[in-house]
């Protein structure tokens, strides 16, 4: 367990730069989740952490030692890739043991650490094994055997469930979950999903086109994206972005939804930090997530005086299971809201709906920056 | 489902068909055509002179005889020597083993490189070594054997190793390289981080994945080497020369009347060791072939 510190690091292919200065720093025992659409040079990052990519610029350190020259087996990391990466000539017992193996520990030893790491992994029956005698599960497991079995400072995973079926992804989500919790071990874990980010991450770092948008905890990626693509890409289904008018009513702000042939509706808002007074009388675009909006009968949020009642009209029901989803017309924009699973409403219907502004995030329309 | 699709399985197990007639037809005639001139030499060095003379070349002999063989190996005359051809057999074993060794262990290790360390230039090296397939063993003849004479290895077994080895490596780094660019990347990354360095990633990881194209490149290389006979012509004398020189001296002698049965023979035995290794490897080497363009 260890810190680790990635300080402007770039990345250059030729004339193209993938990765534009990234700066992270992951304390002792964090689980950081590199999360962002394919080819944002998340799993770039990672490889040169692990040291199997090289660093074009700046500087990568393992417990505040520079490691950007040492060799990838000197870094005192370990990772689990998205395909397993077993060695398909060697046992389950012969795969997670190569490490000592290539390190020069003594057999008795080796076997004794090999033994304990099956143990906590329920992998003791397949020792004797190939790769190609196991399930994707069970691959898994091996996977993470021997990245355990050399007590490393950092465990990196490389989209380590995107090859297995929807059940058992849950299932070793909540493996690596636990492990880490036992562990206290330094993760850096790279998806592109971004339930999984939100589930096992301590923090979450936002990357997209090799920059940094935004790094911090799930609830503040959740609830206080820094821009539009952070609110969009976190949350499924996905935060509704409106673009609205913010006007002074009295002392306080409302907010002002129009479009098209649609009346004007108009919320008034609870007060708000000075930073959004500011573009009072301007267009924002304002953020509401799905589950801030609710129907007459159940009221959202805590009570804290942030509830408005507006009306608005069914466009659209989704029905899930545990929730429904609906697509609401109000003034014009159409807002997704997360509903209870029996509904009264038919598409067309016009009702009453609540929205808790507790959480009403306000981007800057011309940068899409969050305003704060 | 509105209509149910005949294969060709299907087709097949609807009974008796004059097409098949045809298709079977075809096929015996071709595979006799085939068979026959191994069936002529098999009889021909099974049986006694008077008989060959005596005509009818695929008539079973009256009087089976192993005495072509035997001659074949010991006594008959590679020009002016009557010593048989064993001695030049086993150049041709030596010459073999050893240009097959090298060059498809070589091969494997340019192919590694080309795929898993890759550098600048990388794919235009690989389109010489690519190139290199294309050139004629007429071309480099002369260039080769002033080569062959400053290093001091001419007209010897070594000189054609070397030959043999230079001229085979561009099939055997296209073999690897092919196969190995399909090996997944993220093996050999987890053989760093494991602690293996170049020759033990190649050693413990990629060596023991490479059954198929292994003996691709063994088959390939040897049938190649031992069945060369333009080579073996030009850079080597008397003594040093592989089977294929000198089975072709023991047909080509002047003198005395012609031992049809022996020259058979001694064909046979040349043509022995490359029918063994497709026996033996002949199905992985369809394997090989296949592998990398479908998964499993």
């Amino acid at each position: 367990m260890a810190s680790l510190e990635i300080d402007g690091v770039r990345k250059r292919f030729g004339a193209q730069e993938v990765l534009k200065g990234i700066d992270i720093t992951v304390d002792a025992g964090e689980f950081l989740v590199l999360v962002g659409p394919s080819g944002c040079g998340k799993s770039t990052l990672l490889n040169m952490i692990a040291g199997v990519d090289t660093i074009s610029d700046g500087e990568i350190r393992v417990a505040g030692m520079r490691v950007n020259e040492l060799h990838p087996s000197e870094r005192d990391i370990a990772m689990v890739f998205q395909s397993y990466a077993l060695y398909p000539n060697m046992t389950v017992e012969q795969n997670i043991g190569f490490s000592m193996e290539m390190h020069k520990v003594p057999k008795p030893e080796r076997l004794a650490a090999v033994r304990e790491v099956a143990k906590i992994l329920q992998l003791e029956a397949l020792l004797k094994r190939r790769p190609s005698q196991l399930s994707g599960g069970q691959r898994q497991r091996v996977a993470m055997g021997r990245a355990l079995v050399r007590k490393p400072k950092i465990f990196l995973f490389d989209e380590p469930l995107s090859n297995l079926d929807a059940h058992l992804r849950v299932d070793m989500r909540t493996e690596i979950k636990k492990l880490h919790q036992r562990l206290h071990a330094t993760i850096v874990y790279v998806t592109h999903d971004q339930i999984e980010a939100m589930t096992l991450a301590t923090r979450i770092a936002l990357m997209r086109a090799g920059e940094l948008l935004q790094l911090g905890t799930p609830a503040q990626l959740y609830n206080r994206p820094a821009n539009t693509f952070v609110a969009s890409f976190m949350g499924s289904p996905r935060m509704s972005l409106i673009p609205a008018r913010l006007v002074p009513q009295g002392e306080a702000l409302a907010l002002e939804l129009q479009r098209g042939d649609r009346p004007k509706v108009s919320i008034p808002l609870p007060p708000q930090p000075p930073a959004v007074q500011a573009f009072a009388g301007r267009e924002v675009i304002v953020g509401l997530r799905p589950e801030a909006i609710s129907n007459g009968s159940r009221p959202a949020g805590n009570g804290s005086g942030a509830q408005r009642q507006v009306d608005g009209q069914v466009v659209v029901i989704e029905p899930t299971g545990p929730d429904t989803l609906v697509v609401l017309n109000i003034g014009g924009h159409e807002l997704t809201a997360r509903l209870e699973p029996d509904l009264d409403l038919r598409p067309g219907d016009r009702a009453e709906f609540t929205l808790d502004l507790t959480n009403l995030v306000f981007f800057d329309p011309s940068s899409e920056k969050l305003i704060a | 489902m509105a209509k149910t699709w005949e294969t060709p399985q299907m087709v097949q197990g609807t009974g008796f068909r004059w097409s098949r007639v045809v298709v079977y037809g075809l096929l015996v005639f071709f595979a006799s055509v085939y068979i026959l001139p191994l069936l002529v030499m098999l009889l021909t060095s099974f049986k006694p002179l008077p008989e060959i003379y005596a005509g009818n070349m695929v008539a079973l002999p009256r009087h089976w005889t192993v005495e072509p063989w035997v001659n074949a190996w010991t006594t008959a005359c590679v020009g002016l020597n009557c010593n048989g051809i064993k001695g030049y057999f086993w150049n041709s074993t030596k010459m073999t083993v050893l240009a097959v060794v090298i060059s498809t262990g070589m091969g494997l290790l340019n192919g590694y490189v080309l795929t898993k360390w890759r550098f600048r230039g990388a794919n235009v090296l690989f389109g010489l070594i690519l190139f290199g397939c294309f050139i004629p063993f007429q071309i480099v003849l002369i260039p080769m054997a002033t080569f062959l004479g400053r290093m001091g290895i001419a007209s010897s077994t070594t000189g054609l190793v070397f030959v043999h080895v230079v001229y085979g490596l561009c099939f055997t780094s296209l073999f690897a390289r092919n196969y190995y660019v399909a090996f997944p990347d993220e093996l050999v990354k987890a053989a760093m981080i494991d602690g293996a360095r170049f020759f033990s990633i190649f050693w413990r990881v990629l060596l023991p994945n490479s059954g198929p194209i292994i003996i691709v490149t063994v088959i390939w290389q040897f049938t190649n080497i031992w069945n060369d006979f333009l080579f073996g012509a030009s850079f080597s004398t008397g003594e040093s020369a592989p089977m294929t020189v000198a089975l072709n001296n023991v047909v080509m002698t002047s003198t005395g009347e012609r031992e049809y049965n022996v020259h058979m023979a001694a064909a046979m035995i040349a043509a022995l060791p490359t029918l063994m290794v497709y026996v033996f490897g002949g199905r992985y080497f369809v394997r090989g072939l296949m592998a990398g363009s479908v998964k499993g």
